[in-house]
């Protein structure tokens, strides 16, 4: 397991989860305040291992609970369930194309509020919620879909400055470099 | 397929959340402020960017703008002063005849500015994070408000941090008065996802005689709210339940969405 990566993983969820408690103007414009949990775990069930998509989970729904009127812990759940289907499935996600990103981003970030809310309800709770939900999923969906591969790129951008890679072998040898004459 | 690893996780995540969310209702809201406590760092860098931002911002005001400035607050300051008097001369007044007649003096309620430090990440539900906690004498249900009006009351209390749910959240629910000759009484309840301006008066009687752009206030019923802080206008009446009730729409008199500082209003 790559522990940097992980920690880099938990320390974008820890400023993603500030953000979207203290900069409300996308929610003012919008009527939606945007997730960036989704988009995260997409990344981290497509990138990296089993243990940190399972901590992002953990840390990424406690920390958005514990500044939310959630219940704590009810965030953990979905973002787990979209987590570990992504991961179980990703031999069979071409995760190099943007396409593929965005529509997984879409579909992450459009179904982790309705579990989420799901949850609420089987817990008593009652949400607000009505047919401006609908335009609210809408732009949940639609922000997530856009942050995916602006996360990927982001991710593999600090990737390529802070991780060491190892000089890879050229099959290149001028010992058996066939050098030709003019005729 | 599910392999051993993956069940290991699986029941690991499952078992940890269902522990959390059984936590008793004390522990749990300990345990929400000790994870919420996290982000202390980023409060304190977040206020101090702001800070200097606003003090690079008075830095660059012209002399001639602060100036006009100082004589509009000069002169609102002895209206506001004037005003104060005679609110003084009423209030005393209104403590001798609630003495003659042998009603209870009214207790004077005190204010404590806060600053609204976060909002609600979530979208089904409306609150907001003061920076006011424990420390300062705050408590649960304590009513907040603005110069305009009502804003919510105090939900849950850390340290150095309280939570306030606003008006139209579901779990914030007002008794309110609409100011007009029978003075009809019904309570203030959830708004829909996307009204942030809007809030919902129902429970009147279906003989209630109201018109848009009555003022509603806080009845003072419920133990909560004191009697009298206005809340908002009437916009729009509509009977519901086949007739037998009456359902107004009320526009908030505060501004919920650009909310700054509030007011702690302590007993």
């Amino acid at each position: 397991m790559n522990w940097l990566n992980t920690a880099i993983v938990l320390g974008a969820t820890y400023l993603a989860v500030f953000w979207e408690a203290a900069f409300s103007g996308v929610s003012h414009v919008l009527g939606a305040q945007i997730d960036l949990l989704p988009p995260l775990m997409v990344y981290a069930a497509l990138c990296t291992g089993l243990t940190t998509v399972a901590l992002l989970a953990l840390c990424g729904g406690l920390w958005f609970d514990s500044l939310s009127a959630n219940p704590l812990g009810v965030t953990v759940l979905p973002l787990f369930a979209i987590g570990l289907a992504i991961y179980l499935k990703r031999d069979l996600i071409l995760r190099d194309e943007t396409f593929a990103r965005l529509m997984l981003g879409l579909g992450a970030s459009a179904v982790a509020p309705v579990l989420t809310l799901l949850l609420l309800f089987t817990m008593g709770r009652t949400p607000l919620v009505g047919w401006g939900t609908l335009w609210q999923l809408a732009v949940l969906a639609a922000g997530g879909a856009i942050a995916t591969p602006v996360c990927f790129e982001l991710f593999g951008w600090l990737d390529r400055m802070l991780v060491h890679r190892r000089a890879t072998e050229s099959s290149f040898r001028p010992d058996r470099e066939i050098r030709r004459g003019r005729l | 397929m599910l392999k051993r690893p993956h069940y290991i996780a699986l029941g690991l995540v499952v078992l940890l959340t269902l522990v959390i969310l059984n936590l008793p209702s004390q522990t749990s809201a300990r345990f929400k402020l000790g994870v919420g406590s996290l982000f202390l760092p980023l409060f304190g860098l977040a206020s101090s960017s702001q800070q200097v931002a606003s003090t690079m911002g008075d830095a660059v005001l012209p002399r001639r703008q602060l100036l006009g400035l100082n004589d509009d607050l000069r002169r609102e300051n002895q209206q506001l002063r004037l005003q104060a008097l005679q609110a003084q001369e009423t209030s005393s007044e209104n403590a001798r005849l609630r003495q003659l007649v042998g009603w209870q003096r009214e207790t004077s309620w005190k204010l404590k500015l806060a600053k609204v430090v976060l909002r609600e990440p979530a979208n089904w539900w409306r609150t907001v994070q003061i920076d006011l906690g424990s420390r300062d004498g705050l408590r649960v249900n304590l009513p907040v408000l603005t110069t305009d009006g009502l804003v919510g009351r105090i939900s849950s209390v850390g340290l150095t941090r309280s939570q306030v749910v606003l008006l139209g959240d579901p779990n914030c629910k007002v008794s309110a008065r609409v100011e007009n000759e029978t003075r009809d009484t019904g309570v203030i309840g959830a708004s829909g996802p996307l009204d942030r301006e809007f809030v919902q008066l129902g429970f009147l009687s279906r003989n209630a005689n109201l018109k848009p752009g009555q003022n509603v206030a806080t009845s003072g019923e419920g133990g909560i709210f004191p009697k009298g802080i206005p809340i908002g206008k009437i916009v729009d009446v509509q009977a519901t339940d086949s007739g037998l009730r009456t359902e107004a729409q009320v526009k908030l008199a505060t501004n919920l969405s650009a909310l700054e500082e509030v007011w702690v209003m302590f007993p």
